[in-house]
């Protein structure tokens, strides 16, 4: 059958140059990648595979990982699950300023939580040195397992519980007279009636979590000390702080991503057993709940709230203090900013400079790739949308590393290059990109574009007049997330960078490892504030809001 | 002025036929409605003679010049969709002034055509709208003056009523036929409200299943249905099964209790057997001498009532009776029911086809 689909236009050649693009500059790559992983000294071997699993020192990162990861997943949920049941149940003081600042300390970089952490309950840590001065004991140790388990979870609940709350607002309130009609309320229909309606989102939101909390590399590196998880033993195997195996660390790589994948497939096969869809003509009134409970709900909400935003405080209130030798002291002075100024601006040129290429390219290619799936369904925008979907389970180190390896020698030698950056940073955000804009996509009326075919209009026209000033207001408010995302990512770029293409994240990163704490704390407030401004930007934009849900 | 020509028109859906070979002349400056249940095809076919569906064999022509080939942008059509399909972001006079654009069309000349165009549909006095500030109503009058500016050669409107209120729909489809006649555009317009398509078109053409069933003014595919199907979905009717009597060359219908009709010049010659006969509401009176029924039950609907009845056969018939000072019909009441054979028409038992004189057998 000749479908519309299958006709050959300009969306045809754009397609096709699109996938090109991808072939080329992602999958490539990670071919390479696993190429390396079977190639041991220039022939086909399984040493690297063998190598990971013969010593405990390796596959014991693994099982580290993996601990993490379940831990984070199902203390996140934990966490999350009340908080949004309140928020939208009952009427909690303040309710939407909570909801911003939980959505400021999800954006924040997860890196900066650890670190103040660290800053926090660490060997030198404020709370740690004020429990020794004034009760005479150490308070445990912030380092290792607990101490990552506690930074992601924090980090993660966000993301969980704003999933929670857009599903929430789908939920009809006279589901909820439904099943009080016939007698079950409170938790019982929190668990019996509301838990099954929010089961697909609640997958949906582990699988992020997991995703996440699975690849980062950030928070076990400067927190984990000698627990180790596999991203940090693949940053150490490629880098090299005892010896360099590429091969080694391509395979540990290929091993992630069978895992990521694993999971990926599996979230898919349970969400795909139940699917419904559903639309609130009437939202869920929160309710003032009197007595003991309503404070209860609130100690818990203001509680999370206070755990949450207090690394944010305390690296803010770090980078005013005085500092020897990086180490911070008593004082207060503006030394971290004066004495890094330099550094500073440096910093935040490269960030905009490379933050701002990557995102135009990114809204550019999402909005004709997300065209192509919804409205020219066929063979090749399927498989473009599978390729931009790659990176979704591929962790930032490992694109990385499959950029290193396929463009640092021979034809592409990019490496180091403001280009590499760009590009490793639109293909990270890509696969988020895609999805957002193809939802807005869908919700655009294709009668839309055929009224403006039918009045002559060419495609290109109707693209460009009619396509993409309707989805604006969207377009631009993920494009503003993204950007968000785009200037706290660290793992993606973290073998890519040079001095002249360092951004601030990387920079936050290297200081905090020099042990430059003064200077970190400074760095890091200034990408806070960068943050925050985005995020003010983007609430104030129509629709803004709605699009800060996921 | 246009007429469009459509011969062995094939569609399919992923190997599933939707419509297997379809023949429709519509005439210049014409009217013309498809008009049948859901699914029945005459979406799909506006959409071919549009432009946005692949025709799988056959042509299209709009003034016997095929245009199979041509995009949807290059036939000059003025399109009426039923989600109105304005352009969100721009007012109601920029949505009406886009085709202008494309069309290279002057500055001072387009603002004129803009505001008569608005004019014409009774919206000039919101032409700064946004859609989003607009009713449904607004919007698709907003949604008629775009597809009227672009003087179309051929005006196709995929039920524009169906997502407005019964009160609204009364109103919208005069400002169509209106707006339709002034300008004099062919046009086609689909719907499945036999009502609708009653009160606008000149002529209509009743589709199921991918087929045409029958072609004709509102009045004659009313009076004179092709078949069982036309019959049953263009108004209301009742089918009741007798049987003819062939005697000395006169052909007799026993309605039963006595009651027989003088069919020889009405059906068909050499019919015979059992045939449906099709019964309208407005040829049944009650009272009189007929047929003996009893009350199953009266609708009172304001202006008349809806009374249905059972035949000693235990078919049911429903008339229509303009209401009265007098109390309503009591349930079981005996009743007689009269039957005006001038209106009767009459249908193979079998197939469904029309039996009447000048029926195509």
């Amino acid at each position: 059958m000749k479908g519309p689909g299958d006709r050959f236009d300009g969306w045809t050649s754009v397609a096709v140059a699109l996938t090109g693009g991808y072939l080329l500059l992602v999958i490539w790559p990670l071919v390479m990648v696993l190429i390396n992983s079977f190639a041991g000294g220039g022939e086909f071997s399984l040493a690297g595979f063998e190598k990971f699993f013969s010593s405990r020192l390796y596959y014991g990162t693994l099982t580290n990982s993996i601990l993490v990861t379940v831990c984070v997943t199902v203390l996140a949920l934990v966490v999350a699950f009340p908080l949004a049941y309140f928020m939208t149940m009952f009427r909690i003081g303040g309710s939407r300023s909570i909801q911003m600042l939980i959505l400021a300390s999800m954006m924040s970089p997860p890196f900066i939580g650890a670190y103040s952490w660290i800053l926090l309950l660490g060997n030198n840590g404020m709370i740690t040195k004020f429990i020794e001065d004034t009760l005479g004991f150490k308070p445990p140790s912030i380092y290792g397992f607990a101490g990552i388990v506690l930074v992601l979870t924090l980090q993660l609940v966000p993301l969980i519980f704003t999933y929670l709350m857009g599903a929430w607002r789908t939920i009809d309130v006279s589901l909820l007279e439904a099943s009080e009609s016939m007698g079950i309320t409170g938790w019982r229909r929190a668990v019996q009636v509301i838990s099954p309606l929010l089961w697909p989102t609640v997958l949906a939101g582990s699988l992020l979590v997991f995703v996440r909390a699975f690849a980062d590399f950030g928070t076990p590196m400067l927190i984990g000390q000698g627990f180790r998880t596999v991203p940090v033993l693949i940053y150490s195997s490629f880098v090299g702080e005892v010896s360099i195996d590429k091969s080694f660390a391509a395979a540990v790589s290929v091993i992630v991503i069978a895992v990521t994948l694993a999971v990926f497939l599996l979230q898919r096969y349970l969400v795909s057993r139940r699917t419904f869809s559903m639309t609130a003509l009437r939202s869920i009134e929160p309710r003032r709940l009197p007595g003991w409970r309503g404070v209860a709900v609130h100690i818990y909400v203001y509680g999370f709230l206070t755990l949450a935003l207090a690394p944010l405080v305390v690296v803010v209130f770090s980078s005013f203090r005085k500092t020897l030798y990086g180490q911070l002291v008593d004082g207060f002075s503006l030394d971290s900013y004066v004495d890094s100024q330099r550094d500073i601006l440096r910093y935040v040129g490269n960030t905009f400079g490379i933050g701002i290429t990557a995102l135009i390219i990114l809204v550019v290619i999402a909005v004709l790739v997300a065209y192509l799936t919804v409205r020219r369904k066929g063979a090749l925008s399927g498989t473009l949308d599978t390729m931009t979907m790659v990176p979704y389970v591929v962790p930032g180190l490992v694109i990385g590393i499959a950029l290193v390896t396929a463009f640092s020698q021979g034809p592409f030698m990019l490496t180091g290059t403001f280009a590499i950056m760009v590009i490793a940073l639109a293909i990270r955000r890509l696969p988020y990109s895609v999805r957002s804009t193809t939802a807005l996509m869908y919700q655009l009326n294709p009668s839309i574009e055929e009224a403006a075919t039918s009045l002559g209009a060419s495609k290109f026209r109707t693209l460009v007049r009619i396509i993409i000033p309707a989805l604006a207001p969207g377009i631009l408010s993920g494009a503003i997330l993204s950007w968000v995302t785009i200037i706290t990512e660290l793992s993606t770029t973290l073998f890519l960078y040079n001095t002249s293409t360092q951004t601030l994240s990387l920079g936050i990163y290297a200081e905090v490892i020099r042990g430059q704490l003064g200077t970190a704390a400074a760095l890091s407030t200034v990408l806070l504030v960068l943050t925050m401004l985005s995020l003010i930007l983007l609430m104030k934009l129509p629709g803004g809001q709605k699009e800060l849900r996921v | 002025m246009t007429s469009i020509t459509l011969r062995s028109l094939r569609k399919e859906y992923n190997g599933q036929v939707a419509i297997p070979n379809l023949d429709l002349d519509i005439h210049d400056g014409e009217f013309f409605t498809l008009l049948g249940p859901s699914g029945c095809g005459k979406t799909t076919l506006l959409r071919m003679i549009a432009g946005f569906n692949s025709i799988e064999a056959g042509t299209i022509s709009f003034d016997d010049v095929v245009i199979n080939d041509r995009s949807p942008a290059a036939r000059n059509i003025g399109m009426v969709f039923q989600s109105y399909a304005l352009f969100p972001q721009m007012t109601a006079a920029k949505n009406v002034a886009f085709g202008l654009q494309t069309r290279n069309i002057e500055r001072a000349e387009s603002i004129r055509r803009v505001e008569a165009a608005l004019e014409s549909v009774h919206m000039a006095h919101l032409k700064d709208r946004l859609p989003g500030e607009m009713s449904g109503g607004q919007q698709q009058r907003v949604a008629l003056a775009r597809a009227l500016v672009i003087q179309p050669a051929v005006l196709l409107m995929d039920e524009p009523l169906s997502n407005l209120d019964a009160k609204l729909r009364v109103e919208m489809r005069d400002t169509i036929r209106e707006a339709q006649r002034e300008a004099g555009i062919t046009t086609v317009y689909v719907t499945h409200d036999q009502e609708e398509a009653m009160a606008v078109s000149d002529r209509i053409a009743v589709m199921s299943m991918g087929v045409v069933q029958q072609v004709g003014s509102p009045a004659e595919i009313y009076r004179n249905p092709a078949n069982r199907f036309v019959a049953e979905f263009i108004g209301k009717t009742n089918l009741i099964v007798r049987d003819l009597h062939q005697r000395d060359g006169v052909t007799t219908l026993d309605l039963g209790e006595g009651v027989s009709v003088d069919v020889t010049s009405t059906i068909a010659p050499g019919v015979s057997g059992r045939v449906q006969v099709s019964v309208r509401p407005e040829a049944v009176r009650a009272g009189g001498s007929g047929l003996q029924a009893e009350v199953v039950e009266e609708t009172f609907l304001g202006s008349h009532s809806q009374i249905r009845a059972r035949l000693s056969t235990g078919e049911t018939i429903e008339f229509l009776e303009f209401s009265r000072r007098a109390s309503l019909w009591e349930r079981g009441e005996k009743v007689v029911l009269q039957l005006d054979t001038e209106m009767l028409t009459y249908f193979d038992a079998e197939t469904g086809a029309s039996i009447m004189q000048g029926a195509k057998l």
